[in-house]
């Protein structure tokens, strides 16, 4: 084994866009490994780092040489005898004494054991390094020696390849590999030497702090010593913190201030400016309100004049000075007067405006509000005015806050409460993380929206397959589902399909010249299925996935009917917590024999005559399944699943008994059909609150 | 601290020592100064070229009547090419800010990725917005492609924002108190211009009269693009060197600056937005090509002598 020696490359490239830092730094360790694995290397531990300006894999030792490894060439088979042999060892330079046999599942095979010399690491790295960085996959590359030239996220400047004392030597994009790395951009060195043991000390003297968790530390530690002792909190915000973490490789927190005249503006101004375009997080004073503070991480030491918080007040004085004035001119056209205005923004190309958009929506949204008992024609309002805030300046400028500053101007406009906050909250949630509208009349609005989406997409065949998803149909789709199960609505989601797509299909067969209606045989419209579907898999991925249901239960309980979303968590929840009881399992597995033998026999429906029943094990089902049946039917009646499902598992040990005891296929007919009833009626009465056959138990067997 | 023109000699100067050609504006409306022929067409083809200039960019619909402290209808870029762009360009750029007074060591500097596109135009970059203390102050491209033809040489265009800049150096809240020379601010220069164009743009200019220009100018431009292109690079080679195209591309610059009127007039609906593009783009890129092709022909005598 030769000597192991350290391996350090570093990439120089103009400043790479923050947020693909971190997948891009995944990318080379993927390569990385597959280069080794394809060298035969161990690279002992690796370590990679990313700032704006540099991509850094650091392994901990590559061997200087390959191990020499011997190599098995096959030759002909033997039966091709002698004659071949001899071509074979002449073809490899050798005699045929040194050729061996091999036996292979084919047969008997000439064979020639070759040692092969390990190659200097230096050498294959320098080979193989150009194409692993070229092969660093970037969302959108670029070109910059001319048409043609190598691509890369950004012109890749200078690159650092050191194994061991000694560079590895290439040649990328015209760039030759060495030794030096460059510092921060103002505050360090053009040429910096190192080693590997002093590497990140001699980046940090000049500027550079390589580890993001140090960076991220270094402007968490920042704020605690600015903020100490002034009665200021910052308002958390994660992704931010890491946006700034790759956007910076020296980063220190400042805190400015702003007159708090502003404070006059709705925060929801305030707070996107900040967060959205300026990248400062916003603070709350002791008593939890908003203060006129900001704090911002600048990508170098120090602010010693106070240049940099001043010339960040300045900026964000003059972006809220522009919020002022949008805010102030956009008062002074009604929302309720832009509506026409709608007709001139595209939704989507080939679904035309807002105001096409806008009757759907207005359409989905009455169709909910009477199936909730809410007021229509308040529901009806907030869609019609829910759109209108894209004809402001403020959205215009701040797209981030369409919805919010509909509803804000709608407040101030006089509009009732449920119409404003329906507005304000009809684009939540924006992602799984986010909550839900808070109002009724919100959480409607927002179904209806994204309805409405789904319906005009799946009838141009815009249906989102793969990774692609343009227009977050998935999303949006998972917001429905999201809205209905947390915002408690009791609403048939298949039959608001069902009616949707029957509207959608009635309004493009008016409108659209080269639309046809596609029913299936069952007179249900295809689209009302395709979004039907794709409306279940964001259901199931919502009760696994986000609530961590089990898949079985899952199953089980949708085979029970999926209409209901909120009475299927609840059957859900009950299921979950039945399941973990002793009863249970042997339960579910009697189940599924029932289902088994009502599917053999071909069972459809039918009622139980007691005069059939044999006393024993038959009858003491019986009697026990109209107990535990007219309970249920109390419990169901209180949506009470848990003590349904309690009730039913003290069927146990008369189920048990019916199978030790009892044939059901008896050779009378009409006593096999009175026991398939029992069961039949047992099963399907059952199953409506979860199919236990779905389950699957350690005694299943099928 | 500077006047804002002086701080524009200085930016000149700057570059004319990195050896810019200094433009002046060119005397067509532009939404921005990469319209100008001076970096639309000039990025094209393998001849590298150096410009600078100040370029007033007109944008119809961005106008305020005077009254936005930091929006303005027509505002200056200073505009500059380097192609192909040197491998220390960014270095140099950083340069240009110390020239004008910048002291890079006191302010905080962060190049936030920003891709710049234009339909109208064919054309598209890649690059990043400069900003500083929090303020843009820069938009930095790496051109790609232009006129829907890919660029043999990679050029960095800088836009300077020449408001926003002397703006942030003279610490002015709004543009108007800049001060453009010692007891002149950009208000006493430039208001009446917001104003008055704010009302042509929004409230009179005659919808009927625009489109008419529209069709004009592109039936002029076009027709121009079809006669270069029947011309024989063999028979006709001489006729073809010296074919008015940039005549051509003027009026491509009409019919957008057209289109940005009528936009601003609320008179395009989302229907023909689109449509009205893909016309100007028509055109531009129909110069674009003819333009490369006009320049082989001549390239081809340069290198024959």
């Amino acid at each position: 084994m030769s000597e192991v020696k350290p391996f350090l490359l570093e990439l120089g490239v103009e400043e790479i866009p923050h947020w693909m830092i971190v997948p891009a730094l995944g990318d080379m360790e993927r390569l990385f490994l597959e280069l080794c694995q394809t060298h035969q290397l161990v690279p002992g531990d690796l370590k990679f780092d990313g700032t704006p300006r540099r991509l850094v894999l650091r392994a901990a030792g590559l061997p200087e040489r390959q191990a020499d490894r011997v190599e098995l060439v096959m030759g002909p088979p033997k039966s091709a005898g002698a004659g071949a042999a001899m071509g074979f060892a002449k073809k490899n330079g050798v005699t045929v004494e040194q050729l061996s046999t091999e036996v292979t599942p084919k047969g008997e095979y000439f064979a020639l054991s070759r040692k092969i010399e390990g190659r200097e690491v230096r050498q294959i790295l320098a080979e193989a390094l150009p194409t692993l960085i070229s092969k660093i996959p970037w969302p959108k590359a670029m070109y910059w020696t001319g048409k043609g030239g190598t691509t890369f996220i950004r012109p890749i400047r200078w690159i650092v390849a050191l194994l061991g004392d000694s560079v590895v030597e290439f040649e990328l994009a015209g760039v030759q590999s060495g030794t030096l790395s460059r510092g921060h951009r103002r505050l360090g060195a053009d040429e910096i030497a190192f080693d590997h043991t002093n590497y990140e000390e001699r980046l940090e003297k000049n500027g550079v702090i390589l580890s993001a968790a140090k960076r991220r530390k270094r402007i968490q530690d920042g704020i605690k010593k600015l903020l100490k002792g002034k009665g200021l909190e910052l308002i958390a915000d994660d992704s931010l913190l890491d946006d700034l973490v790759y956007l910076t490789e020296y980063p220190t927190p400042i805190l400015g201030s702003f007159n708090p005249e502003f404070l006059a503006l709705p925060q929801e101004v305030l707070s996107t400016v900040m967060r959205h375009h300026q990248r400062y997080f916003t603070m709350r004073d002791g008593e939890g309100k908003m203060a006129p503070h900001f704090l911002a991480i600048m990508n170098m030491k120090a602010d010693k004049k106070g240049y940099v918080v001043k010339g960040n007040e300045r900026v964000l004085e003059a972006r809220f000075n522009d919020a002022r004035f949008f805010w102030d001119q956009d008062q002074s056209k009604k929302l309720s007067d832009r509506v026409e205005d709608l007709a001139n923004v595209t939704f989507q190309a080939k679904l035309g405006s807002y105001k096409d958009k806008r009757l759907g929506v207005e359409a989905g949204v009455c169709r909910i509000a009477a199936a909730l008992n809410l007021d229509t024609r308040l529901a009806r309002r907030s869609a019609e005015l829910c759109k209108t805030d894209l004809m402001t300046e403020m959205v215009k400028e701040l797209t981030e806050l369409q919805g919010v500053m509909g509803g804000l101007y709608a407040k101030v406009q006089g509009e009732p409460d449920e119409v404003w906050k329906a507005i304000y909250e009809h684009y939540e949630p924006a992602s799984m993380e986010s909550e839900v509208p808070s109002s009724d009349y919100g959480k409607i609005l927002s179904i209806a929206d994204k309805l409405d989406s789904l319906e005009g997409c799946f009838a141009l065949g815009m249906i989102p397959s793969g990774s692609k998803d343009p227009l977050g149909l998935r999303r949006a789709a998972q917001g429905i589902v999201k809205t209905i199960v947390e915002g408690r609505l009791r609403l048939n989601l298949k039959k608001l399909v069902n009616e949707g797509a029957e509207e959608t299909n009635r309004t493009f067969l008016r409108i659209r010249s080269d639309y046809k209606e596609d029913r299936a045989a069952d007179g249900e419209l295809k689209l009302a299925k395709q979004i039907w579907e794709f409306l279940l898999d964001r259901v199931r991925y919502y009760f696994r996935e986000v609530r961590h249901y089990a898949y079985d239960e899952l199953s089980a309980v949708l085979a029970a009917g999926p209409v209901d979303l909120v009475d299927i968590e609840s059957r859900l929840y009950a299921l979950k917590l039945v399941r973990q009881t002793e009863e249970f399992e042997p339960l579910a597995a009697a189940f599924k024999r029932m289902r088994n033998i009502l599917k053999q026999a071909g069972w459809q429906s039918g009622s139980v005559n007691p005069a059939l029943l044999e006393e024993g094990a038959e009858r003491e089902l019986f009697d026990e399944t109209s107990r535990v049946l007219a309970k249920v039917a109390v419990y169901r009646q209180s949506e009470d699943y848990m003590a349904s499902l309690n009730v039913i598992s003290t069927l146990k040990p008369a189920v048990d008994h019916f199978f030790d005891k009892i044939l059901v296929n008896a050779p009378d007919p009409a006593v096999r059909d009175n026991r398939l009833a029992l069961l039949g009626g047992l099963y399907n009465e059952v199953s409506s609150i979860a199919d236990f056959s779905e389950i699957v138990t350690s005694s299943t067997t099928e | 601290m500077d006047s804002y023109q002086e701080t524009i000699f200085k930016l000149k100067r700057f570059w004319a020592k990195h050896g810019c050609v200094i433009q002046e504006p060119y005397d067509i409306e532009v939404g921005a100064g990469t319209m100008c022929p001076e970096t639309f067409l000039r990025v094209l083809g393998p001849k590298p070229y150096s410009v600078a200039y100040v370029q007033p960019s007109r944008r119809p619909a961005d106008g305020r009547y005077g009254e936005n402290p930091n929006r303005l209808y027509k505002h200056s870029q200073l505009q500059v090419i380097l192609k192909p762009a040197p491998a220390n360009v960014l270095d140099l750029y950083l340069e240009s800010l110390e020239a004008i007074g910048i002291k890079l060591d006191q302010h905080d500097l962060k190049f936030e990725e920003d891709n710049w596109e234009s339909p109208t135009l064919g054309a598209w970059g890649i690059g990043w917005q400069v900003m500083m203390d929090g303020q843009e102050i820069t938009q930095f491209t790496y051109f790609q492609q232009c006129g829907g033809v890919d660029l043999d040489l990679v050029p960095a265009e800088l836009t300077y924002g020449l408001e926003r800049l002397i703006g942030f150096l003279q610490d002015r809240k709004s543009v108007y108190d800049i001060e453009w020379v010692a007891g002149t601010t950009y208000r006493d220069v430039r208001f009446r211009d917001e104003q008055q164009f704010s009302v042509y743009n929004f409230e009179k200019a005659d919808v009927g009269m625009l489109w008419k220009l529209f069709d004009l100018h592109e039936a002029e431009s076009q027709r121009l693009i079809d006669e270069f292109r029947g011309l024989d690079p063999e028979k006709d080679a001489y006729e073809k060197k010296r074919f008015p195209l940039l005549s051509a591309y003027d009026h491509v610059l009409n019919c957008s600056h057209t289109f940005n009127l009528l936009d601003a007039r609320g008179a395009i609906s989302v229907t023909e937005r689109v449509g009205v593009i893909a016309r100007v783009r028509k055109l531009a890129v129909g110069v674009a090509t003819s333009w490369v092709d006009q320049q082989t022909l001549l390239n081809a005598v340069e290198v024959a002598q």
